[in-house]
C-alpha cells in the first residue's frame, strides 16, 4: 500500500501474545481519511485486542501504530486520544450520576485549569448535536437516558474532541432498527466531513450497508480484506468461519399445544427507572417459542421476574397449568418445571468463584439426587456436571474448574445444559446468545428449537430482532411495560416491529 | 421553655460552631476521598495523629500555622499509605481503613510516650485565640456566634467553599467526581484513575488531620488520649447525611454540634436534673441517626464508591 497522504491511521505488523496464545499475529492495516472499514470476526478472533492496542490500553509485543504519520508511544491512551483516536466501547464509559455535558467535557481541559467554561462547552455541544442530528440535552442526567441516547452521548464525546478516527465496538447491538438507521445517517454525515471509522460488528448486513472495506480476522490473523462492493454476505461469512459456512438451524413449523402458563392482566410497580408491567396478557403454549422483542429496559426484566418467580404480580393473575400457584418464589418456579437462562450469566446465572459442579446444581441442590437428608451428594453432582460437559460440549479443563475461567460461550453451554437436563416445561431464555460467536449462537438456538419440538414452551427475550423473527412462532413487542398483541411468524416486517418497539401502535399511544 | 431560651443565646451557637469545626474538617476530608471512590476509615486514627502532631509541633516551638501545616503533612502521609494499599493494590478499603486507624492511633500514643516520657499531665500550649471580625462581629446573635471564632474555624469554612468550587467548577473536580462514579469513563479519556484517587485520598487525609489538630490547638490547648472520641466515625455518617455535598455536610456538622451543645446545657436545667446524664449524652447520636435515616434515603451515593479499578479489566 502506498504512503498516500490521506492515510490517517496505520497499524504495522502488530503482534500480541497472552502466554501461549497469539491474540494478534502480525496484523497490518491502514485507514484513509473519510473511510469506513468494518472489522469482522468471531469472538476471540482478536478484534478487541487489536483495538485495545490501537487505543493504548495494551502494549503490543511488536509492531507499531501511527496516526497521521506519527508513531504513537505504545500503551498510552492519552497519546492516542490526543492524536485523535476515539473509541465508543460496547459497554459505554459514562458516569450515570453526572450530566451529559459533564460526561462530554470530562478530561478535555487540563486538570489544573482554573475553571470550566460551561457556557462555551454547552454551545459547542448543542451545535454538534444539531449538525449531526444527535438529539440529547446537555443537562440531562445520563442515568435517565435510554441506551440509544447514551450512545449519542458517546459519539458526541468523540465529535467534541475533533477525533480523526472513531472506533465503534458493536454499536448497533442495543438499538432498534430505526435507531440503527439514524446512527448510520449520522455516521455517513461525519464521514463526509472527514472522519474515519473502524466499525466492529458481526452483523453482516450492517457491515455491507455502512463499510467501504471489510477486514476479516480469524484466530488472531488477518484472513481477508475486500472492498464491500466486491463481496457479499455469504463470502464474508465463509471468510469469518474459515470455509465452513455457518448454518443457522432449520426452523420447522409446529402446532402449538395447550397453554402452560398464562398471564392475565398482570401489572407490577415501576422500580426506579425500570418500568413495571402494564396490564400484560400472554400465554406460553407447549411446543411454541414466544419471542419478546423490545429495546432493553422496557419491562423485560419485570416480565422475566414474574415468570421466574422472583416477583409476584402486583395485580392480575398468573395461571400455571390452569390454576394460579399458591406460592410463587424462584424455588416454586423451578419445582413447577420452569427453567431460566438468566439475562446476565455472570451476575445471576453463575457464581464466578464456584466450580462447574457447584454451578451445575445451583438450582436443584436441595432435591434428589443431589442431596438427601440434608447432606449433599457430591458424587451425583459431579456425575451430573460431567454429563453436561460432555453432552453440551463445554470446553474446560474439568468439572472442578472455577467457572470464571470459562469463555462466555462455554459458560452459556453449562447453563443451557443445567436448564435442559431438568426437562423443563417452560424455558425462560433471556438474551440467551448475547456476546456469543456464531457457532455458539447456532448451537444454543438449535437446542431451544429441540426443546420446543419436544413440547416445551419457550419465552425468548432478546434485543436482537433478527434472532426474534427467526426463531419465534409468536412475537410480542414490549414497550414501557406494555405488550403488543401477538403477531404470527412473518406477519410483521422488522421495520413494522421497530415501530412498535419505539412505542407507537399501542392503544394509549399519543 | 428553658430549651427555647437556650436556642436564642449567642453563646450556645458560638459553642455549636466551635464543636462543629473539627467535624466540618473531618467530613470535608472524608467527602473528598469518597467522591473519588475511596472510603477512608482511617479517619479516626488520622484525626488522633493530627491532633498530636499539630500540638507537638507548637510545643516544640513552631508557630501555630506551622503546627497546622505539620498536622496536615502527617495526615497526608497516612493518606499516602492508605491510598497505596487501596488504589494501585486494590485491597479491601474496610480492612485498610481500620488498619490505618489502629496504626495512626497507636503510633501517636507511642510518639507521645517517646516525646514526653516523664510527664504526668500533658503540657499546655498557647492555642489559637478568638478573632472578632470587624463590623460582622457586631451583628446581633450571628456576630458573637459566627464571627468571634478562632481563625482556625474561619479556615474550615473557607475550605468548604473552596472544595465546593473545585469539585463542581473545575476540570479537576469533574475528574475527581467521575473517578467516583465510573472510573472507566475517566480512563477512557486518558486520565489516570490511580493518580486522581490517590491524590484525593492524600488531600482528604490532610483535611482530617487538621480536624484533629483543631481539638488541641483551638478547642483546647493540650493533648489527651481518647480526645478524638469517635468524631471520625461521626464524620463518615455526616458525609452520608450531607449527600456528598460540602455545603450540606457543613450544615449537618453544625446540626450535630448544636445537639451536643444543647444536651450539655439542658443537663444543667431543672428539668434535666431528674434525668440520668447518660440520656443527654446519647441524644446527639440518636437525633443524628434519625436525621441520617430521613436524609440519606434520597442521597446519591458515588456509584463506584469502594470499587477498586484495574486498568484493562472489564
Amino acid at each position: 500500500m502506498g504512503a498516500g497522504t490521506d492515510v490517517v491511521l496505520r497499524l504495522d505488523a502488530i503482534t500480541k501474545r497472552f502466554g501461549g496464545l497469539v491474540a494478534n499475529d502480525a496484523i497490518s492495516l491502514s485507514l484513509r481519511k473519510g473511510e469506513v472499514i468494518a472489522l469482522l470476526g468471531e469472538n476471540g478472533a482478536g478484534k478487541t485486542t487489536l483495538m485495545n492496542i490501537l487505543f493504548g490500553q495494551y502494549t503490543a509485543d511488536s509492531g507499531s501504530v501511527a496516526v497521521m504519520g506519527q508513531t504513537l508511544p505504545p500503551g498510552n491512551s492519552r497519546a492516542a486520544l490526543e492524536a485523535g483516536v476515539g473509541m465508543v466501547h460496547q459497554h459505554f464509559t459514562l458516569a450515570d450520576n453526572m450530566s451529559v455535558q459533564e460526561n462530554i467535557t470530562l478530561g478535555v481541559d487540563p486538570l489544573l485549569a482554573p475553571g470550566l467554561n460551561r457556557a462555551a462547552a454547552r454551545k459547542r455541544i448543542l451545535d454538534l448535536a444539531e449538525r449531526f442530528h444527535l438529539a440529547v440535552h446537555p443537562d440531562a442526567r445520563v442515568g435517565s437516558l435510554s441506551v440509544g441516547e447514551r450512545q449519542r452521548v458517546e459519539i458526541l464525546k468523540a465529535l467534541y474532541r475533533d477525533m480523526k478516527v472513531l472506533i465503534l465496538d458493536e454499536p448497533t447491538a442495543v438499538l432498534t432498527p430505526q435507531e440503527t438507521d439514524d446512527l448510520f445517517a449520522t455516521l455517513r454525515q461525519a464521514v463526509a466531513s472527514g472522519l474515519s471509522i473502524i466499525f466492529i460488528s458481526h452483523k453482516l448486513h450492517e457491515v455491507m450497508a455502512i463499510a467501504h472495506r471489510v477486514v476479516v480476522l480469524r484466530h488472531g490473523r488477518l484472513v481477508g480484506e475486500v472492498a464491500t462492493e466486491d463481496t457479499d454476505k455469504s463470502a464474508l461469512s465463509a471468510m469469518m468461519m474459515g470455509g465452513a459456512e455457518a448454518r443457522a438451524p432449520e426452523v420447522s413449523r409446529t402446532e402449538p399445544g395447550r397453554a402452560l402458563m398464562e398471564l392475565r392482566g398482570v401489572s407490577t410497580p415501576n422500580i426506579g427507572n425500570a418500568p413495571g408491567l402494564k396490564d400484560v396478557t400472554l400465554s406460553l403454549r407447549a411446543g411454541q417459542i414466544l419471542g419478546l422483542a423490545g429495546v432493553s429496559g422496557n419491562g423485560q426484566a419485570a416480565l422475566a421476574e414474574v415468570v421466574g418467580g422472583q416477583r409476584k404480580p402486583g395485580s392480575g393473575t398468573l395461571v400455571l397449568n390452569d390454576a394460579p400457584p399458591t406460592a410463587w418464589t424462584p424455588r416454586d418456579a423451578v419445582r413447577r418445571g420452569i427453567a431460566r437462562i438468566p439475562e446476565d450469566r455472570h451476575k445471576t446465572g453463575t457464581i464466578s468463584d464456584f466450580d462447574l459442579t457447584e454451578n451445575a446444581i445451583l438450582e436443584r441442590y436441595k432435591g434428589t439426587p443431589f442431596s438427601s437428608h440434608g447432606w449433599l451428594n457430591w458424587r451425583a453432582a459431579r456425575r451430573f456436571a460431567d454429563e453436561i460437559i460432555q453432552k453440551y460440549d463445554v470446553r474446560c479443563p474439568g468439572a472442578d474448574t472455577r467457572i470464571r475461567l470459562l469463555s462466555g460461550g462455554n459458560m452459556q453451554k453449562l447453563i443451557l445444559g443445567r436448564v435442559l437436563e431438568a426437562a423443563p416445561q417452560i424455558i425462560l431464555a433471556n438474551q440467551p446468545v448475547r456476546g456469543l460467536d456464531i457457532g455458539a449462537v447456532n448451537y444454543v438456538h438449535s437446542q431451544l428449537l429441540a426443546a420446543r419440538d419436544r413440547g416445551a414452551a419457550v419465552l425468548l427475550i432478546s434485543e436482537d430482532l433478527d434472532e426474534i423473527t427467526r426463531l419465534s412462532d409468536v412475537i410480542h413487542v414490549i414497550s414501557e411495560g406494555r405488550l403488543s398483541p401477538g403477531f404470527a411468524r412473518g406477519q410483521k416486517s422488522p421495520a413494522e416491529l421497530g415501530i412498535w418497539m419505539a412505542g407507537q401502535g399501542f392503544a394509549d399511544a399519543s | 421553655m428553658e430549651i427555647l431560651e437556650i436556642l436564642f443565646t449567642a453563646s450556645f451557637w458560638a459553642a455549636a460552631i466551635r464543636i462543629a469545626t473539627p467535624l466540618i474538617l473531618g467530613t470535608l476530608g472524608e467527602l473528598i476521598c469518597e467522591r473519588a471512590g475511596v472510603l477512608n476509615l482511617g479517619i479516626e486514627g488520622i484525626m488522633v495523629a493530627g491532633a498530636f502532631a499539630g500540638w507537638m509541633a507548637v510545643y516544640s516551638g513552631t508557630g501555630l500555622w506551622m503546627g497546622v501545616a505539620v498536622a496536615m503533612g502527617v495526615g497526608m502521609l497516612f493518606g499516602l499509605l492508605h491510598s497505596i494499599l487501596t488504589v494501585p493494590f486494590g485491597l479491601s478499603q474496610h480492612v485498610v481503613g481500620l488498619g490505618v486507624t489502629l496504626l495512626a492511633t497507636s503510633s501517636t500514643y507511642y510518639a507521645y510516650r517517646l516525646a514526653l516520657p516523664e510527664v504526668t499531665s500533658p503540657p499546655k500550649i498557647t492555642a489559637f485565640q478568638p478573632y472578632e471580625i470587624p463590623v460582622l462581629s457586631d451583628l446581633p446573635l450571628v456576630g458573637p456566634a459566627l464571627f468571634s471564632q478562632t481563625p482556625f474555624t474561619y479556615l474550615a469554612f473557607v475550605l468548604v467553599l473552596a472544595v465546593s468550587l473545585i469539585l463542581f467548577r473545575t476540570p479537576l473536580g469533574l475528574a475527581v467526581r467521575a473517578a467516583g462514579e465510573n472510573p472507566a469513563a475517566v480512563a477512557a479519556q486518558g486520565l489516570s484513575v490511580t493518580a486522581i484517587r490517590m491524590g484525593a485520598v492524600i488531600v482528604g487525609s490532610g483535611f482530617m488531620a487538621m480536624g484533629g489538630a483543631f481539638l488541641t490547638m483551638s478547642a483546647f490547648d493540650s493533648f489527651f488520649f481518647e480526645m478524638v472520641n469517635g468524631r471520625g466515625w461521626i464524620c463518615i455518617a455526616l458525609v452520608v447525611f450531607g449527600s456528598w455535598m460540602p455545603g450540606k455536610a457543613l450544615l449537618g456538622a453544625v446540626l450535630f454540634a448544636a445537639f451536643d451543645a444543647l444536651q450539655i446545657r439542658v443537663q444543667q436545667t431543672e428539668f434535666g436534673a431528674d434525668i440520668p446524664y447518660q440520656i443527654f449524652l446519647m441524644m446527639p447520636y440518636i437525633l443524628s441517626i434519625l436525621a441520617l435515616i430521613l436524609m440519606s434515603r434520597r442521597a446519591q451515593v458515588p456509584a463506584a464508591l469502594m470499587v477498586p479499578f484495574n486498568k484493562g479489566e472489564r
